[in-house]
């Protein structure tokens, strides 16, 4: 018999993929149905956030980073409030430091509860899925009864958080943080240690360190690689640096490593929403600059330069002095940092955003090579991409 | 802290004088500003110098400045594990210059490059595989200068005739308003009517 000639060929993965996790368009070129070479297309959800926010105050700017990774949001909310903070040079009180740390915490655990559990759906687990998104429902509650919101909350601002914390919600999240290891428990009956599970992702998409730094990978995906950085210990800001927290790291870099790692990642995030609501200090929640934070809504029915103070904030916002700074926080899904240049107007000039899934969509083309289409699937759910913050 | 950073400033600057224009601390942050040139050595440096070792390059972004002569500046920003230390590099260009693709140093470079490409079109010599990254397929303009406008040039609408998506030239019902808040009390310039006042 004649030898069969098998030509290359190439297949259109997405935008409208359920598991290319939003609006990914991947061209793979396949050799049969091992994958040779594997090019993103992204810019699909591209919403010049960067450009409006130069023509946004920066109090106006805080919103559009809850519309970047809309899984965790004010994660994001924090590198821009930092980097304007860092600017103005102002410090805010300990009781926002720790509201803010604490809502952190609620945000990665809701990003990483989306991750998994979805991930697990891409390979084949419909199970965990439902059950991780009751959990969520309940963390969005806290978001929703501090701020009004449950994803887009714009809670963070600059000088502190928007509000205080209502009456008898520490006691919630309190209550909160007891049952849900249990809830992580069921989850890793269920997927840990499966048989199907680890078939499709042990030693698949292996990263070793060296290309964990390369690629310029952040996050749980680092740290799945065997690299202890974390930047909640390394460079600590807010209040981690009082936290008594692990940093787990993988052993081989594969699929199945960046799922333990963000399992353990949950269960020291609750670790941490604990010590936040025991040393829970009381005081103000935003700084007492009028220039920068509004007054309380009492003192506006009386004061007249509390009504101008706050007429001036929500029209012209504040100046923020000539400089530029980089701020960076360990949110999520790896380092998210916001590059921020001022001129010395209300608007920022120029606020790069610095998003971990962009670096680690990058790395699909090394990490796919040589794998069948069936693990590029797994691939794209393990590194944790949301197109709002890669596309921006 | 503070002083082991301008100390790695100090001898950065020093082991590579000619390539270094000036690393200086603002902010507690080392900004080391290169020559255009010299962005490959500067980095090769920084990555593999044993003082250094800034393994990491988390970002590369561009700014544009239209009233300088060489309009935009590339910033690389570099993450050192073993010194817990960032650097900012930075260095000027226009429209014209190339500006070396350090792909070859640090692969997370492609799509930061490819990136500033898009938005800004400044031009990296020896990049694999520049092409557009965040724009549409057939986009024209470099949206993120400052001379591009926030609205841009096109709309899309899909044309029930045609039956497909159809670019038009963009129409706004109303005008992009953007307000002025320099204060004249803040040292700003002449406010519209003082030169009436000059004339008489």
């Amino acid at each position: 018999m004649a030898e069969a000639k098998i030509r290359n060929y190439t297949i259109n993965f997405g935008p409208q993929h359920p598991a290319a996790h939003g609006v990914l368009r991947l061209i793979l070129e396949m050799s049969g149905e091992v994958v040779e070479r594997a090019d993103p297309h992204i810019g699909l959800l591209h919403r010049g956030t960067e450009k409006l926010i130069e023509h946004k105050t920066y109090l106006q700017a805080v919103p559009y980073f809850d519309r970047l990774d809309y899984v965790g949001t004010m994660n994001q909310e924090h590198a821009f409030v930092l980097a304007t903070e860092k600017l103005l040079g102002i410090d805010i009180p300990p009781r926002a430091k720790y509201i803010r740390t604490l809502y952190c915490e609620i945000g990665r655990i809701l990003n990483h509860l989306l991750n998994v559990t979805s991930y697990v759906l891409d390979v084949g687990g419909m199970t965990p899925l439902l059950w991780g998104f009751e959990e969520r429902e309940k963390l969005m509650e806290f978001y929703e009864r501090v701020s009004g919101a449950r994803l887009h909350t714009a809670y963070f601002r600059p000088g502190g958080v928007a509000a205080d914390l209502p009456a008898g919600l520490l006691e919630d999240i309190s209550a909160w943080c007891e049952q849900f290891p249990k809830i992580l428990d069921d989850i890793e009956t269920l997927v840990t240690e499966n048989r199907i599970f680890k078939q499709r992702t042990v030693d698949i998409g292996i990263v070793t360190p060296e290309q964990a730094l390369d690629w310029a990978f952040t996050g749980p995906n680092l740290r799945a690689s065997g690299i202890p950085w974390d930047l909640r210990k390394a460079q600590p800001y807010e209040v981690y640096d009082r936290m008594d927290f692990d940093i787990p790291i993988g052993k081989s870099g594969d699929c199945y490593d960046r799922y333990l790692v963000r399992m353990v990642e949950m269960r020291e995030s609750i670790r941490i929403m604990q010590q936040c609501i025991e040393q829970m200090p009381g005081g103000p929640v935003k700084v007492d600059n009028r220039k920068v934070a509004p007054p309380p809504r009492a003192e506006m029915k009386r004061s007249m330069e509390a009504l101008i103070h706050h007429f001036k904030l929500y029209t012209e916002g504040f100046h923020v002095p000539a400089g530029e700074t980089y701020a960076a926080v360990e949110a999520p899904k790896g380092e998210f940092a916001v590059y921020l240049v001022s001129d010395g107007t209300n608007k920022p000039y120029r606020c790069k955003i610095r998003a971990p899934g962009y670096a680690h969509l990058q790395g699909m083309d090394f990490m796919g090579k040589g794998h069948m289409l069936a693990d590029i699937v797994a691939i794209i759910g393990s590194i944790d991409v949301v197109f709002g913050e890669i596309d921006r | 802290m503070t002083q082991a950073l301008q100390d790695l400033g100090d001898y950065i600057a020093a082991a590579l004088p000619n390539e270094v224009l000036k690393a200086e601390l603002v902010r507690d942050e080392l900004v080391v500003t290169v020559r255009l040139a010299a962005i490959t050595k500067v980095l090769t440096f920084l990555r593999d110098d044993a003082n250094c070792l800034f393994k990491q390059l988390m970002d590369v972004c561009g700014v544009d400045y239209p009233a300088d002569e060489q309009r935009f500046e590339i910033v690389y920003h570099l993450l050192s594990m073993k010194q817990n230390q960032r650097v900012r590099v930075k260095l000027r260009t226009d429209e014209e210059k190339q500006v070396p693709s350090v792909t070859s140093i640090f692969s997370a470079a492609n799509w930061f490059e490819r990136e500033i490409w898009d938005m800004y079109g400044v031009f990296f010599s020896d990049h694999p595989d520049l092409r557009r990254l965040l724009t549409d397929y057939g986009f024209e303009g470099h949206p993120l200068r400052k001379d591009f406008p926030l609205t841009g040039y096109v709309e899309l609408r899909y044309d029930d005739e045609q039956k497909r998506v159809v670019y038009e030239p963009v129409r706004l019902p109303q005008e992009f308003r953007g307000f002025d808040f320099l204060s004249p009390w803040e040292g700003g310039g002449l406010l519209p009517g003082d030169e009436k006042a000059e004339k008489h």
